[in-house]
């Protein structure tokens, strides 16, 4: 194995080129098509864009919670610095899986087992990972991370149908969380829930995030209640990467044109704008168009939208659109030159 | 604890469940007992029923509580031993070189029936020449009638029944041709007027009152001594009456309860759990282990499972053990696996699997902490239902003629009866009484499997 570069060793995630294509009967789904970003450690990247453009896929190809019916399956993926796409299944599950990178996975309120105590079903990755840690440590760990998500300790006892969904929710993050792992994978986390325990979550999420050091990759379709938590923002339309940049420049001025229709068509709590939409529909990832995946809904396609654009450099920020051909200050097709660029 | 405290709870609101429980408790009670009062090698011991064991007992009657079913009634075996103190009158005075020993039997004949034999056992021990026996029946009106005079050897046994010279006596004294033992107690009131004709037994009635039977033994040397028992055989026996080997069918019909229990219970036991476990191991890896899987139960659910019992039953071994574990290695990929699979298919998919699969629980760890535990429920009515299948199997095996050789079990009593050919000769006790166990049986546990799946399966709860 190759051994990473200090500079990929202080970042808690660095991907650079993956692919995951899924085989179904009738052709090809590719669901994340040559997507390379990178993420400092205790920062929360927040991946956005509509649905079926391959965000879920991507949270599932870090955790490697793949189908059966993978196609391919290709890059380098680097957690905590350490390179995992060349692990086998088995050594992934042990050194990774929950020791690097842990998931609240996106139907969470189903996600426990309902057969199993609350303090048995958290206490799980626990036993799984920590050779010889006994019950009353495990127990502990348990006591202290319940505490620290705001579950009552009383509920340890409990089976999780006795629980609301705010609970269990806490509950699953508490999971996440008790192994201490450097990357949280969230595939909408909130989806379920109402409004004020939304909050209650982020604000569960901030106090990790502060406290312990997390990186979180936040996969969500609602930009507004996720800009609290982001320190990046990775647009994500038809498997591709259209825009990697830092939250406040982003939510200030999107660059790509799907990002500036993505945020125009988020209400805003103040003004009297009227929200727009964005025509048409993405289109099929078994049969994507030839080059930019945008351009049959972007207002500012041109001829050269005919061929995929490559990923530009404008700044700190990364973004693959033709649009930004002349001010960009580099072009961050290859994945080598990509580590070096820190959003 | 708790789980099982709040199942009893409801338990309590399904009569069914409760009648189900009290019958399989009641069995599983005959079966602790049967086992502790019987112990097995004195079971095997008893159920081979050599003629030492079992002879005092009359041949295929039916158990005494009939009498109360019936106005003409049936007698009791009169067992009278002069081995005993107090049973006998015996006096003894030196004639020659030996004795001469007077035997007296007395007995009150009250039924209503003859008995089916009547025999003298005789238990002589004679250093030399063999002892002599003369022997005369008085009935209760006074008339007596001369046994005969004959030698008696180690054993030597007489038959009343079946003496030439007794029945010619017999009929010289009654003037028609009935056997000598129906004649020593008949009532001449009730023999035909019409010696010509031939008797119909129908009409016979023993004549009630006081028997006696008297011995005189002399032996030829003064330590010869000679001790006999005389044995008028009932026509009821105990509380399950006997069969053709003059068996206790009590001993049968006990000890059938615990090799029964034990048959069901292990086989369904067996077969429930293994079925899941490969199930779910097939539809967790999935690929060629499911396909192997599925292939080897397509094949075997073609595959002819009496026949194949049979055959090993012929071929193999008739112990109860080894048919057991045939059939369960037969049982195990069946249909089964295929309803557990379709079960295990959708479980497979649930978020909760795939967050375990997320926090690195391995394979094993799904299998048998996520995956089955979500289906034992459904096992368990499932479980409790499929034990009397499991008894009616070993009892349709025994009836089919490959029944464990040694072990007394309900279908081997039945198998029996019919061999000799007990419908036909009216002993109905003799199939009824395991069969009516064996419905016993399965009553209980489909009682109790009815009402766990009421509990475990909420959609048919009636609210």
């Amino acid at each position: 194995m190759m051994v990473p570069s200090d500079e990929i060793r202080e970042k808690a995630l660095v991907v650079e080129d993956l692919v995951l294509y899924f085989q179904l009967t009738h052709g090809i789904v590719q669901a994340v098509d040559h997507v390379s970003f990178s993420l400092e450690k205790n920062r929360a990247v927040v991946v956005i864009g509509e649905s079926g453009c391959g965000k879920t896929s991507m949270g599932r190809a870090l955790t490697r919670l793949l189908p059966r019916n993978v196609n391919r399956y290709t890059g380098k993926v680097y957690i905590d610095g350490v390179e995992t796409m060349s692990m086998d299944d088995e050594t992934y599950r042990e050194q990774v899986r929950w020791v690097k990178i842990s998931q609240v996975p996106q139907a969470a309120m189903n996600a426990l087992n309902p057969v199993l105590k609350l303090k048995d079903q958290v206490m799980e990755p626990l036993l799984l990972h920590e050779k010889g840690i006994t019950q009353e440590e495990a127990l502990e760990r348990v006591h202290a991370v319940f505490d620290f998500v705001g579950v009552p300790d009383g509920f340890i006892e409990r089976y999780p149908f006795e629980l609301s969904g705010g609970m269990r929710q806490r509950v699953v993050i508490a999971m996440a969380l008790i192994t201490n792992p450097a990357v949280i994978v969230l595939d909408e986390p909130t989806s379920a829930l109402d409004v004020l325990t939304q909050a209650n979550i982020y604000n569960v999420l901030k106090r990790i995030k502060w406290e312990k050091g997390t990186s979180f990759v936040l996969i969500t379709h609602d930009v507004a209640t996720s800009s609290e938590l982001a320190d990046d923002v990775l647009v994500m339309y038809a498997g591709h990467m259209m825009e990697h940049s830092s939250a406040g420049e982003f939510f200030t001025e999107p660059l790509h044109p799907y990002a500036k229709m993505l945020m125009a068509a988020v209400p805003k709590l103040y003004g009297e704008e009227e929200l727009q939409f964005i025509p048409g529909k993405p289109p099929s990832l078994l049969d994507p168009p030839t080059g930019c995946r945008f351009a049959d809904r972007c207002p500012f396609a041109m001829e050269k939208c005919k061929v995929e654009p490559p990923t530009f450099r404008v700044g700190d920020r990364l973004v693959k659109c033709w649009l930004y051909e002349k001010e960009a200050d580099e072009i961050v097709s290859s994945p080598e030159a990509l580590a070096g660029v820190s959003a | 604890m708790g789980f099982l405290k709040s199942f009893f709870r409801e338990l309590k609101y399904y009569p069914s469940a409760i009648v189900g429980t009290l019958i399989i408790v009641a069995l599983l009670g005959v079966a602790l007992y049967a086992v502790i009062a019987i112990p097995y090698h004195r079971a095997v011991y008893l159920w081979r029923g050599t003629s030492e064991v079992w002879y005092r007992n009359p041949k295929m009657v039916p158990p005494s509580w009939v009498n109360y079913f019936r106005t003409k009634k049936l007698p009791t075996t009169i067992d009278l031993d002069s081995r005993k103190e107090g049973e006998v009158q015996r006096t003894e005075k030196k004639l020659g070189d030996g004795k001469q020993i007077e035997l007296t039997y007395e007995f009150d004949y009250t039924a209503d029936e003859f008995p089916p034999e009547i025999v003298l056992y005789f238990y002589p021990t004679y250093a030399a020449k063999q002892p002599f026996v003369s022997g005369e029946w008085i009935t209760p009106d006074g008339r007596k009638v001369r046994l005969g005079n004959f030698i008696v050897t180690q054993g030597y046994s007489f038959h009343m029944g079946q003496d030439k010279d007794l029945a010619r006596r017999v009929r010289r004294m009654l003037h028609v041709d009935i056997p000598a033992d129906i004649g020593l107690l008949v009532d001449p009131a009730s023999l035909p007027k019409d010696t010509s004709q031939p008797v119909d037994h129908k009409d016979l009635r023993p004549l009630k009152g006081h028997y006696k039977l008297h011995l005189s033994i002399i032996t030829f040397s003064p330590q010869d001594e000679v001790q006999a028992e005389l044995l008028v055989y009932g026509g009821v026996y105990g509380i399950a009456g006997t069969d053709h080997l003059r068996r206790d069918l009590m001993v049968g019909l006990l000890w059938g309860t615990p090799v029964a229990m034990a048959f069901g219970l292990i086989s369904a036991l067996v077969i429930g759990l293994a079925t899941m476990i490969i199930a779910a191991i097939g539809v967790w890896y999935g690929g060629v282990v499911d396909d192997l899987i599925q292939r080897i139960t397509e094949i075997n659910m073609v595959l002819p499972f009496l026949p194949i019992l049979i055959m090993v039953g012929i071929f193999v071994s008739r112990s109860l053990w080894v048919i057991m574990v045939v059939t369960i290695a037969l049982s195990i990929f069946g249909a089964g696996i295929k309803s557990y699979r379709a079960m295990f298919l959708q479980l497979r998919e649930s978020p909760y699997i795939e967050a375990a699969q997320a926090y690195g629980a391995g394979n094993s760890r799904i299998i048998f902490l996520y995956l089955i535990p979500r289906i034992l429920p459904m096992l368990i009515p499932g479980f409790i239902s499929a034990i009397p299948s499991f008894v009616f199997l070993e009892a349709s095996l025994a009836v089919l003629g490959i029944g464990d050789p040694v072990l007394p079990t309900w279908g081997k009593i039945i198998q029996d009866a019919q061999a000799n050919a007990a419908l036909y000769k009216g002993l109905y006790y003799w199939i009824l009484e395991p069969s009516v166990l064996l419905m016993v049986t399965g009553l209980g546990f489909a009682l109790l499997g009815f009402a766990l799946d009421r509990i475990f399966n909420p959609r048919l709860r009636q609210e």
